[in-house]
């Protein structure tokens, strides 16, 4: 199990770095639409949200490469 | 546990629970008169007003919550949680009454929005210190075997605070006339805020500090700088992020689909009438409330972790189904085509609906006046069996852009009905919007916001009725049609809005144990809060934003199942959030600091 633990730190990382790719596909007109309402949803999502999923994920993902999670 | 102490815990667990319930009650007051509120401070016809009433809605909501967390937990860690939880139930208690007595936007102008605003934020603030100090407060005072039960009762105050601010406004309305709650009566669930804060300050006020705080204070164990040692702290840090990624994130997102999704589902996407839908939301959640404390105990005697997970699997096979069903359940079209069984024995569906127009109470609304208007236009599908009408439905009718009309000239809608006296039974032949006097193609009437409605005029002509009603004035694309649905159908809704209560109360009822027991005595108001309103206020708080740009996103492309596409949100992160926990939270994690 721990082996697993491990190297499912690189899928963490990966699915960050995927996750990132994704909201800026899907979310970035947010930012540019003109409208009030959809600007601080895309602020919310591209300040608040993107980087709580992308740092948070990567970390975590570091930590499992770097067997914390270890039993 | 003795007779002694387990009447003490019950006293910890009251003073405790009061409290926490009053804030959940203080912070949903203000999303149940939203619509009065946005009357009276967002005038939606100012940018700038709706602007921030999006930031009051999003800002205070979600964002600002895991800060008070923050600032808190980390006042709790230093100087204890009874005077920290104190502080923020009265920041909570003011700052709620304090919304009832701003004076309106047509009296004081921007200055009402902004205060509005200023006082949300410090209602998310004190939400965010609350339920840590709460949860651990609890935690601390129960037995080590025990505290899954005893932590359950915090768990649920959310949804008794929801109760109890749904009760308020339901006895002001009663007590007094419509004029006089949109007047000032609207005031009154604030202001009574202070007297509930008032005594649940008195009781917790005559609580001890938690024992277990009191003993690190006395030996000098406690923290010189919890925000530091919490997040600078690799081996605490890996902590939080595995109950952030593990845990709270998907709790977060299970509790707001089976309560705010799942209620926001039926009245915008099913279109059903809003009472019948606060009444079925009201009935499972009572339902589902004892599974918190059974799932909290239960966690107690086979684990924390079992049980959560189970609910997040369950959540993430089964919510498309419960949806599609939700979504079929109410379809006219689909309940034919599949010889749906609540339809009575003997009857069948007739290929299209009966129309009948509700125009009288639409004019006599007040609330018309504003820019959320819509005419409640009831279309009933009739049953073979004559003129019992045993299920409702409706269409939402978009106006076309291309019918756009001259604000300033009548509109005209109609509906023609084929129908046969002798049978009592009929069908629509023409059921269409024609708005007559149309100004150019294209004119997208933005703005208006007022409806006038004339009276339904109603002719008999050989197998004919027609049926017409007038309007002056619409908004283009918000002409809404509610459903009625009948108590077979809404039995059901029951039913399968309860099962995802369920699943909420598996994975919310153990995850104040689960929380409390991750973390140190010295810095765990700190580090618990944290991951629990990241993971709830954020993950959880913005699902119906993301959810609902899914539907509408899949909607636009012509999905045949665009209903069920904001359901990917909450599966996503449950199933991430499942395989996290599954694989990196041990067993005797609860162990980790007896």
């Amino acid at each position: 199990m721990n082996t697993v633990k491990k190297y499912l730190g690189i899928v963490w990382i990966i699915l960050a770095m995927a996750i990132s790719y994704y909201f800026i596909g899907i979310f970035g007109s947010k930012l540019t639409s003109g409208k009030q309402d959809d600007l601080v949803f895309g602020i919310i999502i591209f300040f608040i949200l993107l980087p709580l999923i992308v740092t948070g994920l990567t970390i975590f993902g570091w930590y499992a490469l770097t067997d914390e999670y270890e039993d | 546990m003795s007779g002694k102490s387990t009447k003490g815990i019950w006293k910890v667990i009251t003073a405790s629970s009061l409290g926490t319930m009053i804030e959940w009650y203080d912070f949903y007051i203000f999303g149940s008169l939203a619509v009065v509120l946005s009357t009276k401070f967002f005038p939606t016809d100012n940018p700038t007003a709706a602007f921030l009433s999006t930031l009051a809605t999003f800002a205070a909501g979600f964002v600002v919550r895991p800060f008070g967390a923050l600032f808190f937990g980390r006042l709790g860690d230093l100087i204890g949680r009874k005077y920290t939880f104190m502080v923020t139930l009265l920041i909570m208690g003011g700052a709620t009454f304090l919304i009832g007595c701003i004076p309106s936007y047509q009296t004081i102008g921007y200055l009402a929005p902004l205060l509005v605003l200023l006082l949300r934020l410090l209602q998310g603030l004190a939400l965010g210190g609350e339920y840590g100090g709460a949860a651990t407060y609890v935690a601390e005072h129960a037995p080590k075997n025990q505290k899954g039960y005893w932590t359950s009762w915090i768990q649920i105050t959310a949804t008794a605070g929801l109760f109890l601010s749904l009760l308020v406004i339901l006895l002001t309305k009663g007590l007094l006339s419509k004029e006089a709650f949109d007047d000032w009566g609207w005031r009154v669930p604030f202001w009574i805020s202070i007297f509930m804060v008032i005594i649940s300050y008195v009781i917790r006020k005559n609580m001890d500090e938690s024992p277990a705080f009191a003993k690190a204070k006395s030996e000098g164990k406690t923290s010189l700088n919890p925000l530091k040692e919490s997040f600078n702290n690799r081996l605490n840090l890996k902590f939080i992020l595995l109950a952030l990624f593990g845990a709270t994130m998907g709790q977060g997102v299970v509790w707001y689909t089976g309560q705010f999704y799942a209620m926001s589902f039926m009245k915008t996407v099913q279109n059903i009438d809003s009472s019948q839908v606060d009444t079925l939301l009201v009935i499972a959640l009572l339902l589902g409330t004892p599974f918190f404390v059974l799932f909290g105990w239960l966690s107690d005697k086979i684990g924390r972790k079992s049980i959560m997970m189970t609910g997040l699997l369950l959540a993430v096979f089964l919510y498309r189904p419960i949806y599609r069903e939700m979504y079929l359940i109410t379809d006219a079209k689909a309940m034919k085509e599949s010889g749906n069984s609540l339809v009575p024995e003997g009857c069948k569906v007739i290929d299209s609906p009966v129309a009948s127009i509700l125009t009288e109470a639409d004019k006599a609304d007040p609330t018309i006046k504003n820019s959320r208007v819509f005419i409640e236009t009831k279309t009933d599908t009739l049953f073979s069996t004559g003129a019992i009408f045993h299920y409702t439905k409706t269409d939402t009718l978009f106006l076309d852009k291309a019918l756009a009309f001259d604000l300033n000239k009548k509109a005209h809608k109609e509906v023609w009905l084929k129908y046969d006296a002798k049978n009592s039974t009929g069908e629509v032949t023409h059921n269409s919007v024609k708005l007559k006097n149309s100004s150019k193609a294209g004119d997208t009437s933005a703005g208006v916001d007022t409806i006038h409605c004339g009276p339904l005029r109603q002719f008999a002509d050989g197998q004919t009725i027609h049926k017409s009603h007038e309007f002056g004035k619409s908004k283009i694309g918000n002409v809404i049609v509610t459903k009625n649905i009948t108590s077979a159908v809404k039995w059901y809704l029951v039913f399968l809005v309860f099962i995802q209560v369920l699943f909420v109360t598996m994975v919310y009822g153990p995850i104040a144990a689960f929380l409390v027991e991750m973390f140190p005595v010295k810095i765990r108001y700190t580090s618990m809060s944290l991951p629990y309103h990241v993971g709830n206020g954020i993950f959880g708080g913005l699902l119906p934003a993301i959810s609902t740009y899914f539907v509408t996103t899949a909607k636009n492309v012509g999905n045949p199942e665009f209903y069920l596409e904001g359901l990917w949100y909450p599966i996503g992160i449950a199933a991430v959030c499942f395989i996290i926990g599954m694989i990196y939270i041990d067993r005797k994690i609860n162990t980790l600091h007896d």
